[in-house]
Formats: C-alpha cells, structure tokens, sequence
C-alpha cells in the first residue's frame, strides 16, 4: 500500500489512529534505547504527522527526490521531535523501519536533529537550532510560485520556537508578499523545557497575533483525526487566496502515556526500561514495532 | 598569466558594481538565477537585475536571517538564489542561520555580501566587518571567494552559478584599480600568479592585490624580486601555487584587510607549517575594531597598505 508513485491515501480515521498508535510506540522505543530523544512533543505531533502524511499530502515516499516537484513539502521547523517525523516517514515508506532502530547512533542517518548530510530521504533541510523553518517554508513556496507548480508548502513549529525573532520576520514576508501557497501548524502545547510556556515567556494572544500579521488563522484540536482533517481541509481551502495560512493546533506533551501528560518534565527525557513498558502498556502495538 | 610588466591599469571602479554586472549576466543566461535583498539594493548594484528580472527578485526588507532561510528554501524546486546585503550582515548577523539552513544542509546559496572590511569608511566598526573570512571559511561546504577587481567580482559572480554548493562572495565598496583582464577566465579555487619573482612570495586577496603589486614595484627598485599570487578562492585554497612559490622565493607575506586571526593569513599558515615551513609575515588588522574615516586614511592607519607590504616583505627576508 506505501509502494505507489506520487500518492494521496484519504485513510479512514480508524486507520490512522492504529498507524498514530504504532508511531507512539516507536518514539518511546527510539528515545529508551538510547536514553535520550524528546519524546513529549513527539507523542503530541504523532496524530497530526500522521494524518498530514497517511491522508493530505501528495508526496512521493518510494523515490524521493530533493527538489519536490509537483509534491508537497513538508519541513519540520521544532527539529527536536525528529523521533515523530522519523517513524512517520518510515511508516509511509522513504526507509526501512528497522533504520529506526539506529536512531542517534554513530553513523546513522537518523541524527538526534533532522539533517540532511547522511543523505536519509525525505528530509529537505537540517533543523534543531530552532525558528529558522518557516523562512525556508516560505523559500520553498516561493520557488513554486515561480514554478508554476501547484503544490504546496506545510511547516510544523513549537509554540516555544515562536519566541525566536526569525519567525515574526517570516511571518511578516509572507502575508506582506502574499505567499499564499503555505501552511504553517503551531503545535500548541503551551510547554517548553523550563516549563509551561506561560512562566518562561508568554506567548500572549497567538490568534491575535497572527491575525496581526496578516494569516488567516485556523484552530483544531492535535489529538482528534476527524478535528484534523477538517481543519487541513478548511486550511487548504484558504490556498491562493492572498494570506498565508497558520493553525493553531492544541496538543498535549506526551499524549498517549499518561505519565508523560500534564508535564514538562518530558520534554527532553527519555523513559527508562521500567518506564517505557509502562507506555508500551499504553500504546498498542498495530502495525509491527521495528 | 599576467606577467608584471603586462599589468595594466584598465579604469577604476567598485567591486560591488563588478556584482551587479555579474548577476544581471547570469541572469539573462541562466533562468534559475534569483536574487534576494535586504532593502540595500542600491548599494549592492542589484538595481538592473531587479529592473530586468522583477519576478525574480525578492525584497525581504531588513530581515537577514529571514532572507538567509528563504534562500535556503528556494533552491528546493532547483533556483540559485543570490543574497545581496553588507558583508556584516551576510555573515555575523546571521551566523546560525547560514551554518544550519545553508552550510549544514548544503544549500545552493550564494551569499554576496558588499561593503566588506575597513574600506566601508565613514559608517565605522558596526559596519566594517574583519571576522567574515574566518567565520565562513570554518564551514564545511562553504566556498570562500575575494576577488581583487571590477573585472574579477564580475567574472566570479558569474562563474559560481556553475559551483553547486554554498558560496560566501565578498567585495567591497570604494573604486578601486582594475587591473584583471575583461577576458579572463575566472576559475574558483586556482590563484592567478600575476607577477613573478624569486625573492619573496606576497600572497593576498581582495583589496591588497592591488596594494601588492605597487609594493612588487617598489621593491624591485630595491632590487628585490617579489611574486605576487592573487588568492581570489580562500577556500579551497589552491596550496599548489603556494608551495610551488615557496620552494623558491623560501618566505611569504600575506595581505589582506580582515582580522590577523582567522584570515588568508591563517590559512596559508596551516598549509605551510603542516608542509614546508618557511617565515610568514602578516598584512592584515590586528585584533582590533576598525573606526570612521577614509578608506585610504584607515588602510595607513590599520597597517594594511602598500608601505605595510613593503615592510613585511622586508623583514620576511630577512628572518630567512
């Protein structure tokens, strides 16, 4: 089923859910086996990633090409939750599975943070040092404006990433120069790793301040497939129109295992044996752990 | 290659106008070519490129580390975005966002960076940067070029839409001697030995190959036979042309005006030490800010001037 050319799925949510499932189960495995990794904003993005690239996205997963022409391209801008993104690109097919057993080793493709030296398909552009993903969101929507490919542009941020100056420059490019072939998703956690987003430095009123910057603002709930759809849909929707698009996407740090819930504290942690068969426990294991 | 009695002075003009005739030309051979400013189009010559080519140009206003992102994200759909602003702001301002989203994902992005050095004059140390050599030569993938001239920045422009890689373009703002044939061919990463000699081996970049060339001639009044490589590429550093001079003149000075740490000088000091060590003397700024004033004014008063390549060479010998 992951074997076709350039490809669009349109899964029925219960499908996705056992592909979000299975993801789940592979962030807590990557992150234990080398007792580091950040496994809370990854257990919080896993729905999300998983309908963007099982259900909305046109992409090609079996020949992966740099350049992404006539396909959506994705960037993950919070490069920290690379567990998430590794397990969805090889769940959908851009390298074997059992590559995500050697996940912060030496000489693997899979770095801590995104990167695109060890040549792993389906990554674009190296992140980690973080705000720098939308300005190359925005780079790539450009390019596809000139051309003339239809196709468009996703990005993911941290609600914490939007403290980086860089960001507001981009977002400011792209409502003034009308790139309006983007969609930029804001895992709204309200978590960083000195704690809740509210005591290191307010974000203040995220939909005011888009708005403020000319996006047209959409909000959806990160943990209901149904919820995510739509609110791709309605963002798709918004395409061409002459604003660029954001949404405000309310997620919870580690969603799925319950001790990583409700906290900062796993932002950046890995789970130790005990704790990872605990979440184990929690997840349930539908497509085949690597 | 030039011969020191074949060099001519052909005019004057600034490099950073040698750019903007280079980039219109690559623009009208090469569709991919893009051009990027951060609200200097003026000052970067990129006026007739922008006039010529407005679709594909992007003003992204005072916003470097934006533009350094969105360069990087255009060349994905196969673009070759130019990035124009101050050599400052191409480089410190936005070190972070040139090591990961450019250098570490070796992105295809020229970063053409102007007003470089002490000879920005009046605007003062904010503006005139010393440390950019060093900070982009430290980066793997990272192609470094100086070139001397009108002629030379105009034919380097051109020239590294051909290289796939990043490239950091530095040039500057003052008129200054052209000397490098129109015709020539400008080949990243090999040295033009442009005078030859036996004595003492001067090897610079940028604004001090002119400088070297009048200090050749003085010295030759005393008697004292200087060659003089134009180090245009920094990285990679074509170490051929300077070990070949080295076997035979047996000492070196380099001249260049950016910081003593971490410039041509250092570079040429790792080659030579790690394969024939022969005495180096520096022409460069020495740990220190620049300041307001004339260009030709601060040359004297940093030390970077033709006197200064006289001096070094003088003592260089001499430590032989």
């Amino acid at each position: 089923m992951f074997s076709k050319k350039i490809i669009r799925h349109y899964m029925e949510n219960k499908e996705l859910k056992n592909i979000a499932s299975q993801v789940r189960r592979d962030i807590v495995r990557m992150v234990s086996a080398v007792s580091s990794g950040h496994p809370g904003g990854s257990l919080g993005c896993a729905d999300f990633l998983t309908v963007l690239y099982f259900h909305q996205m046109k992409h090609n997963p079996t020949n992966f090409n740099m350049d992404g022409i006539n396909e959506d391209v994705f960037y993950l801008s919070n490069g920290h939750i690379s567990p998430v993104w590794y397990s969805i690109l090889a769940r959908s097919g851009y390298f074997p599975i059992t590559e995500l057993s050697s996940f912060r080793k030496i000489s693997s493709r899979l770095q801590g943070h995104p990167s695109i030296d060890k040549g792993l398909p389906g990554i674009r552009m190296a992140s980690g040092s973080l705000g720098q993903g939308l300005s190359c969101a925005i780079g790539t929507a450009e390019t596809k404006k000139l051309n003339n490919d239809t196709c468009i542009v996703y990005s993911l941020h941290g609600d914490g990433e939007l403290q980086e100056g860089q960001i507001w420059e981009a977002a400011m490019y792209a409502s003034a120069k009308k790139v309006d072939n983007i969609i930029a998703t804001i895992d709204y956690n309200g978590r960083q790793i000195d704690g809740d987003c509210d005591n290191v430095l307010s974000l203040g009123n995220l939909d005011e301040k888009w708005q403020a910057f000319g996006w047209e603002v959409i909000k959806m709930d990160g943990h209901n497939i149904e919820d995510i759809k739509s609110g791709l849909n309605k963002a798709n929707s918004y395409i061409g129109k002459g604003k660029p698009i954001v949404i405000i996407m309310k997620t919870e740090m580690g969603q799925g295992v319950d001790y990583m819930m409700g906290t900062h504290k796993w932002h950046g942690s890995a789970p130790n044996i005990e704790q990872l068969n605990n979440a184990l426990e929690q997840l349930e294991e539908t497509l085949g752990d690597y | 290659m030039i011969k020191k009695n074949n060099i001519e002075l052909l005019g004057e003009k600034d490099t950073r106008s040698g750019f903007g005739e280079g980039l219109l030309e690559i623009g009208k051979v090469n569709d991919n070519v893009v051009a990027l400013c951060a609200d200097l189009t003026g000052s970067l010559k990129m006026n007739a490129f922008e006039n010529e080519f407005p679709d594909r140009f992007f003003q992204v206003g005072i916003a470097e580390a934006n533009m350094m992102g969105i360069a990087a994200g255009m060349t994905i759909g196969g673009r070759i975005p130019y990035t124009g602003t101050f050599a400052n702001f191409s480089t410190s301002r936005v070190y972070d966002q040139v090591r990961q989203s450019i250098a570490y994902s070796n992105k295809n992005v020229k970063i053409c960076a102007s007003h470089a050095g002490l000879t920005l004059g009046e605007d003062g140390a904010t503006h005139q940067v010393l440390e950019d050599i060093g900070m982009m030569k430290m980066l793997p993938n990272m192609t470094v070029i100086v070139p001397c001239d009108f002629n030379q920045t105009k034919q380097a422009t051109i020239a590294i839409a051909k290289h796939n890689g990043p490239v950091y373009l530095r040039f500057g703002r003052p008129s200054v001697p052209i000397f490098v044939k129109p015709d020539s061919k400008f080949i990243i990463g090999k040295a033009d030995t442009i005078i030859e000699g036996t004595d003492v081996t001067i090897v610079a970049c940028g604004h001090l190959v002119w400088k070297s060339i009048e200090a050749a001639r003085e010295l030759e009044k005393k008697g004292i036979s200087a060659e003089v490589i134009n180090m245009h590429t920094i990285k990679p550093l074509d170490n051929k042309s300077v070990l070949d001079s080295i076997a035979k003149t047996k000492c070196i000075v380099t001249a260049e005006e950016h910081m003593m740490n971490g410039g041509l000088g250092d570079s040429i000091a790792q080659l030579i030490s790690r394969n024939h060590c022969v005495p180096q003397e520096y022409v460069a700024v020495d740990d220190t800010f620049g300041e307001s004033g004339k260009p030709a004014d601060l040359m004297s008063k940093y030390k970077i001037d033709t006197p200064n390549i006289i001096e070094a060479a003088l003592k260089v010998i001499q430590r032989k």
